[in-house]
């Protein structure tokens, strides 16, 4: 009971932090129909700035800053980068992105070094939430899901409430339509993509504290966001979501879980002398590869995703 | 305009290239000089069976090293049980193929459901999974040593046992010439046109009577064979394999090489996978900041010569052939220099970053650089850098936007020779 309660509120806690980076790439996709392959570079950015601000003004102003100046930066590229690939198709766009990761992870080797950044929670973070049973649960933790759940509430309200989301929400279906009616839908484009980005370096921002701040971290988070917007349906904002939390709670409590295919048998009073390397793996061992035997569950009996609303 | 199949220049340029492959090495023939070609000859089948899947079958993978990595270790178990004689090492490579074979029959499967975007991702995953299980199973991966073996088993076919780098080199070349020639082939068969046809237009694909699926995973299955080759060559060459050959690092690479190269020409990856080997070399070997310069050089690439190397070199045969080329070549004097200057603003702008980083702490500020000593603490330094980049960028803008005239009129000359453009 205590390990479920534990697995969920970290898992959920996990999963919130997945969906900060997922509904940006999301919403990027299914506006512009770019994957933005650089996304989880700018995850990190958000980290790396946050550590550089937090050494000087302290956490509160590198929560604040961090993420409007990856957003800028995010904007920037897609004025000026993106948009010049777009002339040459979906290809060339995602390769853009693609070299894009690339330059990052090399820039962060360049000016922070190749290990990790000593990026700290700030000491009014430290302590106890509360306790469950015997294990406390950190204020930290209980700070990250407040973020993510304002941010979460903030974006439901600007894309259903706003007149801003309401063009947001044209664009995405017909941009031509919207284009027509004199809207500027490259500036809108523009403002999306600088949007989704500051959402990521905000998830940079509380998560880099929280887990590790160093330079394969992009590479780390990258393939898991890929995995939760594939499980969750290419361009669907709840799928995103269910798919993060489902991910998220996948990771904690597969790390926690020490059973195998031998102990399986055990139970049924079968032993397994001299069992084969698969039969011996456990549940942890396994946490690493769980997502993506997710995603391949999924693409074979669903292949649109849990909430992928076409076929394509 | 369709070359018949065996004209005499495409036989000529076939046989050339076979005796360059056979007298490289006469020519270049220090030790360091035959690894970099046998290197070359690996990337070349890598490159190539890479670009049957993006340049032919419109996929675009994140995960390619799989094939190449999954052949390379089989390859490398394979050898270790062969021991002493029996199976020749020359065929050994097959076995390498065959588990990239199997390797694209069972993961192709899930893989080749989707197109486009999806596909990308989708390969991505795969490809994260397989790096991630390489950790898992250290009996058969070898955990973080990798799996290691020896080559020389006894007397070989004709007395050959691959003991000097020289007649590996050989083994690697000729594997390569047959490989180079067998996906050839394939493009010229139904398949490989139809390959293109579901690259171009699905849809319309499915109409003739093709499942776009069906295509696209014997292709993946095809690049899988050709893929655990490159990687059987790369097991035999170092007589060592670590995880690293099939994560996510070893299929940027492949990507990189095919694209710098020219996904749109048969040729294009050769070019790609040359070039991209020897800078690997060349520039590693200078500057800590090569992956940055390397980052850099694509992206230049992506955004304005998307069509690689190859597509380059193909508008100027074609310009010269219609006698279009010389009137450019002013104008390519003032670009060239032009484009020199920035290129130096902008190294030396990252070599003395980079220099202070590596310095720090140290009290030592100074830079070396083609022989000059620069001292990257002085604010001096960094503005005279900036401004060589400054500078060469408004140049590059000026001579290029008085060339720009001159190559569109020449391209709508190309485009309908005699009529009024």
């Amino acid at each position: 009971m205590e390990f479920f309660l534990i697995s969920l509120l970290n898992g959920v806690t996990y999963g919130l932090l997945l969906f900060m980076l997922s509904s940006g790439l999301t919403l990027i996709f299914s506006m512009m129909g770019v994957l933005n392959f650089a996304h989880a570079s700018f995850y990190m950015l958000g980290a790396y700035f946050a550590y550089q601000i937090s050494t000087y003004l302290g956490f509160g102003a590198a929560l604040l800053v961090a993420p409007l100046v990856v957003g800028a930066l995010g904007a920037v590229v897609e004025r000026y980068g993106l948009r010049k690939a777009h002339r040459f198709g979906h290809v060339a766009e995602l390769l853009f992105t693609f070299g894009l990761a690339f330059l990052v992870e090399e820039i962060v080797h360049l000016v922070w070094g190749k290990s990790s950044v000593d990026y700290k929670i700030p000491e009014y973070f430290d302590g106890t939430l509360f306790t469950l049973f015997s294990t406390s649960f950190p204020i930290y933790k209980g700070f990250m899901m407040l973020v993510s759940v304002g941010m979460l509430v903030a974006l439901y309200l600007l894309l259903t409430r706003t007149r801003i989301g309401l063009i947001i929400q044209a664009a995405l279906s017909k941009p031509d339509m919207v284009q027509a009616l004199g809207h500027d839908v490259p500036k809108i484009f523009m403002l999306v993509f600088g949007g989704g980005t500051a959402l990521a370096g905000l998830a940079g921002v509380i998560g880099g504290n929280a887990f590790i701040t160093e330079p394969g971290m992009a590479a780390a988070v990258g393939s898991i966001v890929f995995v939760v917007v594939v499980v969750g349906g290419m361009g669907s904002l709840a799928g995103a979501f269910v798919a993060s939390l489902l991910i998220g709670c996948i990771q904690t409590f597969s790390v926690g879980i020490t059973f195998s295919v031998t102990d399986l048998a055990a139970l049924f009073g079968v032993r397994l002398e001299d069992s084969s390397a698969v039969a011996r793996l456990t549940v942890t061992q396994l946490a690493p590869v769980l997502p993506y035997l997710l995603m391949v569950a999924i693409l074979i009996f669903r292949p649109r995703g849990l909430m992928g609303a076409r076929e394509s | 305009m369709i070359e018949p199949l065996f004209s005499r220049g495409r036989i000529l340029l076939w046989l050339g290239g076979l005796a360059i492959a056979i007298v490289l090495p006469l020519v270049f023939s220090k030790g360091f000089a035959v690894s970099l070609l046998c290197q070359m000859g690996i990337m070349v089948v890598f490159a190539l069976s890479y670009n049957m899947l993006l340049g032919q079958t419109g996929l675009l993978s994140f995960g390619h090293a799989v094939y190449y990595g999954l052949g390379a270790f089989v390859t490398m178990h394979a050898l270790n049980m062969v021991g002493k004689g029996g199976f020749p090492i020359t065929l050994l490579p097959l076995a390498g193929g065959a588990a990239g074979m199997a390797a694209g029959i069972l993961l192709g499967y899930v893989t080749t459901k989707k197109a486009g975007t999806t596909f990308a991702m989708i390969s991505l995953g795969i490809g994260e999974m397989v790096a991630a299980c390489s950790l898992m199973f250290p009996g058969f991966f070898g955990g973080e040593g990798g799996v290691s073996g020896n080559r020389v088993t006894g007397k070989g076919l004709f007395g050959i046992s691959y003991g000097s780098q020289t007649e590996m080199y050989y083994l690697i070349a000729g594997w390569a010439f047959v490989c180079v020639a067998a996906m050839f082939a394939l493009t010229q068969t139904p398949l490989g046109r139809m390959a293109n046809a579901v690259r171009d237009n699905p849809e319309r694909a499915e109409f003739v009577g093709y499942d776009p699926q069906w295509v696209r995973y014997l292709m993946m299955v095809l690049s899988g064979f050709f893929a655990g080759i490159a990687g059987g060559l790369t097991a035999l060459n170092y007589e060592i394999v670590t995880a690293e050959t099939l994560n996510a690092h070893t299929s940027g690479v492949v990507l990189l090489m095919a694209f710098v190269g020219g996904i749109g020409f048969f040729y294009g990856p050769i070019i790609g996978a040359i070039l991209i080997t020897i800078m690997q070399i060349a520039i590693g070997g200078i500057t800590k900041a090569w992956l940055f310069y390397f980052g850099l050089f694509f992206l230049f690439m992506v955004l304005y010569a998307p069509g690689g190397i190859a597509s380059l070199l193909t508008v100027q045969r074609r310009l010269w052939v219609a006698r279009l080329w010389w009137p450019l070549l002013p104008g390519y004097l003032l670009v060239l220099p032009a484009a020199l200057v920035s290129l130096a603003g902008i190294v030396a702008l990252v070599e003395m970053g980079y220099g202070l980083l590596e310095q720090e702490g140290t009290g030592e500020h100074a830079v070396h650089l083609v022989g000059l000593s620069i001292d990257a603490a002085s604010g001096a330094a960094w503005a005279g850098a900036a401004a060589l980049l400054a500078a060469g960028l408004l140049l590059v803008r000026w001579t290029w936007g008085r060339l720009e005239v001159k190559w569109n009129a020449a391209l709508s000359a190309l485009q309908n020779p005699g009529g009024a453009a």
